[in-house]
């Protein structure tokens, strides 16, 4: 009699046991009252899905996929995976146009940096926000990130020979916000690793990790970035390099949704896709030194992304950030932001966003510190958007610390 | 990453000792699967009559009130039952006919307290009961998707306009001499339901309702935060794996997040809980202990594991890791040395009567006082 242990459900739902923990701690159930919540979107729903896709609702869209049910489950159900997959099976309706753009940061990074400066002037007139919510229904209150003249790969291959000449290497998937909207965090992550000794180099042509699409409705352009990816990283990995990234949420996407979401086998690079943050933690583990400035002093609020609660690899951002004289540390209650990516820039997710992120925003202004640190670029521009405070990576502050 | 204690369980028992050793400055991780049994916590630390000084101690600092009376306290069908200490919320009786008559107050359309139940049970003490349900406009929109109009949701409402609620209840209160009102007072502002009986001319009490317990929902976030404050590492959402052990000692532990980023710690506590939290598995043909592997206490006869009568005691909910007198579990008979055992994954208690906070408590102190003891 083994049939239990034969018996494993897609996405673990049927090891739910209707707790409702998971409804207690989803962000958008206490703002957004069209949502089902997770355990109807979820489990429960995908019984009645099962028998009939009928039962699909479109409301599942209000799902931010921010996984704080799936962190919350004592079942270990994976509810926002099961919400996502039902959206890629029963959702046959094309995404929208403004869909289309939100999803697609590559293509716009693109489009838009050899003009960074004027599409940058453009995009915070009030005239352009308000045509853009006539039009598109991107929310008129959002400041739109702002693109970067000149990319991050660029910079890189300038200065690929010297980073040659690192005793050690490794490969950084830098992803859409670094290349196009803030190539700095790629500049000090590269002085953080060539301090530790550790030469950087680019992956052999990376694309969007395509979380994006995934939530737009855009299921098999995320397949195929998914899958060029991996064939990036295989490569990456077979020659020996390690892989590094500063993006909490492409970390995910890559280890976790790929398989789960979008059916792509990651198994032979899982393992060697790290954070920066972790990698450098494990770097000054096995002994390595960084030297700090006796003159440095912060006083950081420490923000842990979704995501990065997913991952569980917020502890190395926290232990890196304390590890430095000068910082004063405050570690933030675990709260949404509330943008989860593109989700926040639609009009009719606007006020749920704002809502959702309230708690946070209050305890920052409370602690007041000189800068919030943050793995995540969207919670970046919600924070700095919402609360008023500037927003820093980890990696920026080390960067900003180190004595060289 | 090296830790001077590992603990493995975030609920009531993992934070406790998580906590006390903080507080005597040792450095501890706490990896948490999902959340715990305190988010169907009734409030009351059952077999727990008076909370030991250290336990007063670490409830002040987290901002957790609770009080205990020789006495009765009402439960969500409506008997009444002995007693213990409990969270403020929790209101104590010195006989169940406490009144003459009640006022019993519920939400339209919340379906998770159960007024008539509380109503035929005081009855049967002699209280006139009454029910009365309140519509507010502030909580129609939880009502458009019925199946998540639960007591967090509600709760999240009434840190807001519980004055509200409050001036509703004057309105329709008569003679009685008590309102009976769900547990839904007092998610982020704990001093809600204190105002709360304050501003009511009559004895207010709050009744349990079905899970996510509000009160115990709170309790953790407090607990948590004080955990975090004190600079201890909560590992939310990650599950231990396996552990490394070489001749009855673990040298660290394997998570499902941190893959081969192993924890280290000199001691390890484990706080896994019964088989909800999956501290113990049941299969068609044994019980187990899935991290280690440890000695686990129960009957090889599956048919010895249940009693027929649902309400009668559950000989299943006997079993637990089998512990030296120092919680060290045993494994293949010998024990881990550097090991505890604490709170539900012990066995012995009894969910239906609560017994499982006053457990948790009382092992973890155990296991912190023997670690400490060890320099």
């Amino acid at each position: 009699m083994k049939i239990q242990e034969k018996t494993v459900s897609p996405h673990n739902f049927e090891e739910c046991m209707k707790c409702t923990v998971c409804t207690a701690y989803c962000p958008v159930l206490q703002a957004n009252p069209l949502y089902p919540g997770p355990k109807q979107a979820g489990p429960d729903g995908e019984r009645l899905r099962l028998k009939d896709p009928y039962f699909f609702t479109n409301t599942l869209k209000y799902c931010m996929n921010c996984k704080r049910c799936e962190v919350s489950c004592p079942s270990g159900v994976h509810v926002a995976d099961l919400i996502q997959a039902a959206r890629i099976k029963y959702d046959k309706s094309a995404p929208k146009l403004r869909d289309r753009i939100l999803a697609s940061t590559d293509f716009m990074g693109t489009l838009a940096r050899p003009l960074a400066p004027i599409v940058n002037g453009v995009t915070s007139l009030g005239i352009t926000k308000t045509v853009l919510d006539a039009t598109l229904k991107i929310d008129h209150n959002r400041t739109f990130p702002k693109y970067s003249a000149h990319g991050f790969e660029g910079w890189l291959k300038r200065h690929s020979k010297e980073q040659a000449a690192f005793p050690e290497q490794v490969a950084y998937y830098h992803g859409c916000y670094v290349n196009y909207n803030f190539p700095q965090l790629g500049k000090d992550l590269v002085k953080v690793l060539n301090a530790l000794g550790v030469g950087v180099q680019l992956l052999d042509g990376e694309k969007c990790c395509g979380i994006a699409m995934i939530t737009n409705g855009m299921s098999e352009g995320a397949r195929k970035n998914a899958n060029h990816n991996i064939a990036v990283l295989e490569k990456a990995v077979e020659s020996g390099l390690g892989v590094i990234a500063t993006s909490s949420t492409c970390t995910l996407t890559i280890r976790e949704e790929y398989p789960e979401l979008l059916g792509v086998d990651n198994s032979k690079v899982k393992d060697s896709l790290l954070l920066a943050t972790r990698y450098i933690f494990e770097k000054i583990e096995k002994g390595a030194q960084l030297k700090f400035r006796p003159d440095f002093h912060m006083k950081v609020a420490y923000h842990t992304p979704c995501h990065m609660e997913k991952l569980g690899w917020g502890v190395f951002s926290e232990k890196l950030l304390r590890m430095i004289p000068g910082v004063e540390f405050t570690l933030l209650d675990s709260n949404c932001c509330g943008i989860a990516g593109t989700y926040g820039f639609k009009k009719e997710n606007y006020l749920v966003s704002q809502a959702i992120g309230a708690p946070l925003f209050e305890q920052i202004k409370t602690v007041n510190p000189d800068v919030v640190a943050c793995d995540c670029e969207t919670c970046k521009w919600q924070i700095e958007m919402s609360a008023g405070y500037k927003v820093m990576h980890p990696v920026s502050i080390l960067a900003q610390a180190l004595d060289i | 990453m090296k830790f001077d204690t590992v603990i493995t369980g975030g609920g009531l028992a993992g934070l406790i000792a998580g906590i006390s050793l903080q507080k005597e400055g040792r450095s501890t991780a706490i990896v948490s699967s999902g959340q715990n049994a305190l988010h169907f916590f009734s409030g009351t630390f059952e077999s727990m009559k008076e909370a030991p000084a250290r336990l007063q101690e670490i409830f002040s600092e987290a901002g957790i009130r609770a009080n205990y009376a020789d006495g009765f306290r009402l439960m969500p069908m409506g008997t009444f039952r002995e007693s213990a200490l409990s969270l403020e919320d929790i209101s104590l009786f010195e006989k169940p006919a406490f009144v003459r008559k009640a006022l019993i107050v519920n939400f339209m359309g919340y379906h998770d307290f159960f007024s008539s139940f509380i109503a035929d049970g005081l009855q049967k003490e002699g209280i006139e009961a009454r029910v009365r349900f309140l519509r507010l406009p502030e909580m129609e929109h939880l009502r458009q998707s019925p199946s998540e109009m639960r007591s967090v949701q509600i709760a999240r409402i009434m840190d807001r306009i519980w004055e509200k609620v409050v001036q509703e209840i004057r309105l329709l209160l008569k003679d009685d001499d008590a309102v009976i009102l769900p547990q839904v007072f007092g998610l982020q502002d704990i001093s809600v339901p204190g105002r709360i009986r304050e501003a009511l001319p009559a004895k207010v009490v709050f009744v349990g309702t079905l899970p996510p317990s509000v009160p115990g929902l709170r309790t953790q976030m407090q607990l948590r935060r004080r955990y975090e404050t004190l600079g201890g590492t909560f590992l939310m959402g990650d599950e231990v794996k396996s552990a490394h052990i070489h001749e009855g000692v673990v040298h660290s532990v394997v998570t499902q997040n941190l893959g081969n980023h192993y924890l280290e710690a000199d001691s390890f506590i484990l706080a896994t809980g019964s088989f909800f939290s999956k501290g113990l598995i049941s299969t068609p043909e044994s019980v187990y202990e899935p991290v280690i592997g440890l000695d686990v206490k129960a009957s090889e006869d599956r048919n010895t594991w249940y009693n027929p009568d649902f309400a009668g005691n559950q000989p299943y909910m006997d079993f637990g890791l089998v512990t030296d007198e120092d919680l060290h579990p045993l494994k293949d008979g010998e024990p881990v040395r550097n090991m505890y055992a604490i709170g539900s994954v012990l066995g012995n208690t009894r969910p239906e009567l609560g017994t499982g906070a006053g457990a948790a408590i009382r092992s973890a102190f155990k296991a912190v006082d023997s670690i400490l003891s060890k320099a």
